[in-house]
Parts: C-alpha cells; sequence; structure tokens
C-alpha cells in the first residue's frame, strides 16, 4: 500500500464511446469501484474515441487526428484507466506506430506508459485484489484477445476475480479463443464473426457458468448477443459489474 | 492402372464445394465462407481434427527445453537466409550445378510450367509422380503436365484423397483434414474399383498404396517440393512420414524439385533447430518419420536414384516482398500449418474458403502480395486476434501484418467508397465532442424508436449488419457523459 500512498491517488477515466453510447453502466461501474478503493475520478468530457475503428480497417489517415486530439485531451492526467483492454492496447501499442511521425509521439508515448486497464490498475498501480465486491455466482472468464496477447493481461483479472465474495469461477473449454468481434470485421464479414461467437456462446453453456466475464466490453457485447440470439441462460458481463457488485445479482 | 481424375476444383457432386462458381474472388469467398460457417457437420469434423493437433502440438512444445528459444533460433536462422537470399541461392544452385544438378530460375508460375512440361515432353514422360508441394499447387504444375499427355499422380494419401475428389488441397500441411473415413471409403470404393472396401483406415491405406505402387514403378518423372535448400551443400531437404517422399525423388529417371526461393537456409547444422521445430510445429512430432536430402542425380558406381536432377526455384512475387521492409519477414515462412491450426476463423470457415494456395493467417497476409488486389479481402476477414503469431514457429508477426496491409490497401485508395466517406464523417464527429454527443444522441433516439417498431435486424436497420446475426444491439437511454453530467460526476 505505501507505493499506492505515494501516488496521487486521482485517475483520469478514459470511457471507450461505444460504452459511452451503448454499454454506459461498465463506465459507471468502473467509477464505484475506483471510488470505494479511495481513487478520485474525473472524466474529462472533451474525449471522444482513440481512433481504433478507423486504424483497425486501415484508414490511419482518418484516425491520427483523433489520436492527436486525444493525447491533448488528457495532457496533464497522471494515471489513465480504461475499461477495455482493447482501447488501452491502442493507446499503448498502435499510438506509437500511427504517431511515428507526428510531432506528438513523444507525447502519446508517455501518455500509453500512464494508461491502464482497470484490472491492470487494480492489481499493479492500486495494489488492490479483494475490492469488496460480493458476487454470488458462478462465472468463466473469457481471456479477450487484445488484453491476453497484446498487454499480456491475464492474472490480474482471475486475481480479482477469485477474490469476489461467494463467486465460484469455473473454467470454459477454449477461452482464449477470440470471440469473433473484431471490430468493423463483426460487420464487414458477419456470417463468420457470428460463427465464431455461437462457439463462443456454447463453450459458455458447457461451462455451466451463469456468467461470462472478461475485460473488454465490446467482446461482451458480442457474446452477449450470441447468447440471448440463441436464448441461452448465461449471460455476459464486464468485469467492472462484477467488482461493483455487492449484493446478490446484477 | 486407371488414371487418376484430372485436377479441376471443383467437380460436380463433390461436397466441399457444391456452390457456384463466381469470377470475383471475395464474392466467392462471402459465399464460401457463409456455407461453411453454418455447415455443422464440417465443424465438428475440423474440431475433433484440430483438437488431436492441439494435444499433440503442446505435447511436442513440451520436448523442448525452451521452446521460446527454439522459436528464436528458427527465426535468427530464417532471417539470415532472407536477409542474404541472393548470396545463399547462388551458392545452393553452385553447390547442385558442381555435382552435375540443374537449376531453373522461374520468375513466375508460367515459366516454372513451361520448364517442366518442356522436360516432360523431352523425355517423352507418360506418367508423374509427385509427393506433396504447395509450390507446385500455386503454378497449377498438374494441369500444365496433362496438357501434355502425362498422367499425373499425387502420392501423399491426403494429396491423392483430395486429387481423386477434384479438389485442392483443404490445408498445407494435412490436405484432406476436412474428411472422416466414411467419406473416405466411399470415395475409395467408388473411385479404386474396389467396392468391397471397409471403413477401416489401414485397408483403405493399403488400397490407395496397391494403386501407388504401380504408380510409383511406372512413373518417368517425379516431382517433389523441398521444405529447405541447404546452400553450403547443395541438398534439397524434405520431411514426409509416408515415404512417398523418397520413392519419387529416387525410382523415376527425373527428378524434379520445385520450391519457393524463400526456402534455402545457410547451412546443413541448420536443420538440427529446424526440422524439430518444423515437425513439432506441423504434426506435434518430434521429427517426421522421414527426412531427406537429395543432392544430385545417381553418380557413377551408385545402384539407385534418378539420370537427372532439377531444381526450380519460383519467384512469382517473392522477390517483391523482399524489398518491402516491413513485410519481407512473411518470407521467413516453413509452412508448417501451426497458424492455420489455431486460427478461429480458419476452423470457422475451413481451408477451401480462402480460394488460395495458402489459407489462414499466412494465406490472408500473403495472397495480396502474390496474386494482387483481388484478394485484399482476406487481410480484412480476420478478427486480428493475434493467435497466429503466438504460435508462428519463425515468430512472423503475422496480425500486425494484416494491419499493415489493411492500411497499405486503403493508402492506396483502394476502400469502397462509402466506407471512405463514412469514416471521414465519423472523424468529423470525433473531432468534434459536441457533435459526438449530439450524433450519439440522436443516433440512440433514432435506434430505439426502430427496435420500438420491430425493425431490428430489418433492411430499415441502420445496424443491420450486425443485428441480423444477434441479438438487438443493446442502446443506452442516457450516454455515460450525460450520466456524468447529472450527478455522477460530484459523487465520491
Amino acid at each position: 500500500m505505501l507505493k499506492s500512498l505515494a501516488m496521487p491517488r486521482k485517475v483520469s477515466l478514459f470511457v471507450p464511446c461505444f460504452v459511452d453510447q451503448l454499454l454506459p453502466e461498465v463506465a459507471v461501474d468502473t467509477v464505484t469501484v475506483l471510488r470505494r478503493i479511495g481513487w478520485e475520478v474525473e472524466f474529462r468530457e472533451a474525449q471522444t474515441c482513440c481512433g481504433q475503428p478507423a486504424f483497425n480497417t486501415g484508414y490511419w489517415d482518418d484516425a491520427r487526428p483523433c489520436a492527436e486530439r486525444f493525447v491533448r485531451v488528457f495532457e496533464g492526467a497522471e494515471v489513465i484507466v480504461c475499461p477495455s483492454g482493447s482501447c488501452t492496447t491502442m493507446l499503448r501499442n498502435f499510438y506509437p506506430e500511427l504517431l511515428k511521425e507526428s510531432p506528438m509521439r513523444s507525447e502519446a508515448l508517455a501518455m500509453g506508459q500512464r494508461t491502464y486497464e482497470l484490472s491492470e490498475f487494480l492489481v499493479k498501480v492500486a495494489g488492490v485484489i479483494d475490492v469488496g465486491a460480493v458476487f454470488p455466482h458462478t462465472v468463466t472468464y473469457h481471456a479477450a484477445c487484445h488484453g491476453l496477447r497484446e498487454l499480456h493481461l491475464q492474472q490480474e483479472p482471475l486475481a480479482l476475480l477469485r477474490a469476489v465474495q461467494g463467486l465460484k469461477l469455473v473454467e470454459m473449454a477454449r477461452h482464449e479463443e477470440c470471440c469473433g468481434f473484431g471490430g468493423t470485421f463483426a460487420t464487414k464479414f458477419a456470417d463468420i464473426s457470428s460463427a465464431m461467437g455461437q462457439s463462443k456462446a456454447e463453450n459458455v453453456v458447457a461451462s455451466g457458468a451463469e456468467y461470462v466475464t472478461a475485460i473488454d466490453p465490446s467482446c461482451l457485447m458480442h457474446v452477449q448477443g450470441m447468447l440471448e440470439k440463441n436464448k441461452f441462460a448465461a449471460k455476459a458481463i464486464h468485469l467492472a459489474s462484477i467488482l461493483a457488485s455487492q449484493g446478490a445479482g446484477a | 492402372m486407371s488414371a487418376p481424375a484430372t485436377r479441376v476444383p471443383p467437380a460436380e457432386g463433390a461436397s466441399a464445394h457444391d456452390h457456384p462458381q463466381s469470377a470475383n474472388p471475395e464474392t466467392q469467398f462471402r459465399h464460401d465462407a457463409a456455407v461453411k460457417s453454418a455447415d455443422l457437420v464440417h465443424r465438428e469434423i475440423i474440431r475433433k481434427n484440430m483438437e488431436s493437433y492441439d494435444v499433440g502440438h503442446m505435447k511436442g512444445r513440451s520436448r523442448f527445453l525452451d521452446w521460446e528459444a527454439a522459436r528464436e533460433a528458427c527465426q535468427a536462422i530464417k532471417r539470415e537466409a532472407i536477409n542474404h537470399l541472393d548470396k545463399y541461392l547462388l551458392q545452393f544452385e553452385e553447390n547442385v550445378t558442381a555435382r552435375g544438378g540443374h537449376v531453373f530460375w522461374a520468375a513466375n508460375s508460367e515459366e516454372a510450367r513451361k520448364y517442366i512440361a518442356d522436360l516432360a515432353v523431352k523425355h517423352a514422360v507418360k506418367t508423374v509422380v509427385k509427393s506433396k508441394s504447395m509450390v507446385t499447387e500455386e503454378i497449377e504444375l498438374s494441369a500444365a503436365l496433362e496438357k501434355v499427355g502425362c498422367t499425373v499422380w499425387e502420392t501423399d494419401l491426403g494429396e491423392y484423397i483430395v486429387q481423386l475428389r477434384h479438389e485442392p488441397p483443404y490445408h498445407i500441411v494435412t490436405p484432406a483434414m476436412h474428411l472422416n473415413r466414411t467419406q473416405i471409403a466411399e470415395l475409395f470404393r467408388d473411385k479404386l474399383g474396389e467396392p468391397d472396401l471397409p471403413e477401416d483406415p489401414q485397408k483403405l491405406v493399403a488400397a490407395a498404396r496397391r494403386k501407388l505402387r504401380k504408380a510409383f514403378f511406372a512413373a518417368e518423372m517425379g516431382i517433389s517440393g523441398a521444405n529447405f535448400l541447404v546452400a553450403d551443400v547443395g541438398a534439397v531437404a524434405i520431411s514426409t512420414n509416408e515415404g512417398n517422399g523418397r520413392l519419387t525423388t529416387s525410382l523415376p529417371r527425373i527428378h524434379v524439385a520445385v520450391t519457393g526461393i524463400e526456402k534455402v537456409i545457410p547451412r546443413l547444422e541448420n536443420l538440427a533447430t529446424l526440422w524439430p521445430v518444423l515437425a513439432t510445429s506441423g504434426t506435434g512430432q518430434p521429427v517426421t518419420t522421414y527426412g531427406t536430402l537429395v543432392g544430385g542425380a545417381r553418380r557413377a558406381g551408385e545402384v539407385d536414384g534418378p539420370e537427372e536432377f532439377h531444381v526450380v526455384l519460383v519467384d512469382n512475387g517473392r522477390s517483391s516482398l523482399l524489398g518491402h521492409p516491413e513485410e519481407r519477414e512473411v518470407l521467413h515462412c516453413i509452412r508448417c500449418g501451426a497458424c492455420l491450426n489455431i486460427c478461429p476463423v480458419y476452423r470457422h470457415i475451413g481451408g477451401h474458403t480462402y480460394g488460395t494456395t495458402y489459407p489462414g493467417p499466412i494465406g490472408a497476409v500473403l495472397t495480396p502480395h502474390l496474386r494482387g488486389r483481388q484478394f485484399e479481402h482476406l487481410s480484412y476477414a480476420t478478427s486480428l486476434c493475434g493467435a497466429c503469431t503466438t504460435v508462428c514457429p519463425v515468430k512472423i508477426d503475422l496480425h500486425h501484418h494484416l494491419l499493415h496491409n489493411r492500411r497499405d490497401f486503403m493508402k492506396a485508395g483502394h476502400g469502397k467508397t462509402g466506407e471512405r466517406l463514412q469514416f471521414r464523417l465519423w472523424r468529423a464527429a470525433m473531432l468534434n465532442p459536441k457533435l459526438y454527443a449530439m450524433g450519439g444522441w440522436l443516433t440512440r433516439k433514432g435506434l430505439r424508436a426502430i427496435y420500438g417498431l420491430g425493425l431490428s435486424g430489418s433492411p430499415f436497420d441502420p445496424l443491420r449488419a450486425w443485428n441480423r446475426k444477434r441479438s438487438t444491439l443493446p442502446v443506452a437511454r442516457q450516454s455515460f457523459r450525460e450520466q456524468w453530467r447529472k450527478g455522477l460526476g460530484n459523487g465520491r
């Protein structure tokens, strides 16, 4: 705790655009968790999108000004926390390449180093594993791709889940296999994407879990869409929502 | 001896290809992907085969004291080879030629086909046996040989099976992975004139062997691929499991090895590293059953081997990749198939859907470079999950190359006009938070109205591409920023 006491104990929240518009509860729950462990939260309303949709689709010239603007918006923020492994990857791993020739490259590099995915922040920066959550349900963990293979986060979310009171963690088959979301891939190649999502949904159900969780809301949105389409009872829930929970349900 | 059917994929009635053919590779791809990804029998066969591969692969990797170090060593060897390709290829040629072999440099498929077909005509070749080679698929060699009157026999069991089905290989290592033993037994009963064959794998293999042995003894020309070209000794290195590689390279009067220029490695000792890593990544084996090194034709005093030895080095777009600073490492590929096996897209759409010689992640990176713009969609038909990169034994950064391909294609102006416009508008909104917030609010209002009318997934739904395949996308009543403003921001 000494390390975290020495820190400013204030985070700036990076809310992915689709979370802002479609899944605000993920960000609300993130705020709840951060405040509960004693961190002050600021939200800079000038933020929009980090640029990843354009970047991933190949439109780097459209993504670049968004990235540059994003870096300016978060200027001076000591610690940036984001409830998405994918959007964190964009800032930390892809901005340096996207902004290779931009005058803002060094600021972008530095910002990437100050940006953390939520579970990473809780475990590595705040030094907290037990955030005081109660979630009496069976949960399985989906290791979403960007968190797993770009940020190398695997133990952090699992450690947090294991510390949740009442939560029973079960492993599903192929938990490291992509759910098929893949950004614009999900609509450009909806047939392939949904077939992959179908396999994921079936693996969730086979695990016997009531909930599937992950650190990426976009993947969960996709898995939820497949679970619901199949009328499977299992639900997708973001890690932040489990950590924010202090009661019987989510 | 009955001749095997000629290879003109796809044939009528071949179950894996029972669909209309489109001239446009992307249209065809989309069609086949939709069909295959909904084909649960196919998914189950692939799942089963891939799971047994997964177990073998993991077990194989555990034999290494340090698998990561082995990957790095392989990467270093291939990097040295590719960075000095000119030097090592010339050294290879010099050593082969010194022993009386012939090396032909083919700039493209046509040159390679012509050289080999001319050779067949010159020697009055009637029967050709082939051991497994993806480059011969790439240059469409069999059809060219059939045109000059040769009967071409695929002698790798999996290749033989797909040849009988008039299909291209489904997978670069296991060409008939998409078939189960029932389907193979039916095929053999039908095509091999043995109507009483049981579904017993051993009996099926024996039936194929009876046919293939005759072909081996009749053949005047044997065509092999090469896993590696060893520069310092001038030898072609071939890994096989069935022994057909040895028969192909030693029984017929003429042996032609056909391969890509990127297969050269500097030194014989490199095989000590590459061979086990290739076998482990390919099938999980410590090494393949046969490791064959061919240095040339039969010499005076030797009792067996071919009278002539030819190596055809195929460029076919590879040297242009060599000049690509970011992507030249794609030439490190040793064609082990590991990236195909782990790829969730491959597992769902299958090998034939790609419509390319090299499917899966490596094919999605490579094919637009080798075959041009009409294959660019392959670099988009992936979720960029990165699983391929984690298994590549020569550490090719596959999924980031897909990202780079996308960037280059869009930079070259290959994007669809509508999409370009969409991103331009998107960018304008993202650069202006007021516009973004208002646009978001309007979109949510609109979507909620459409959903309220029960039109989700209908042609009136702007999110149809998403909603027709999943339950309706959730749309929040209030955005996070609205909630923040309305009090959340003041909380503690």
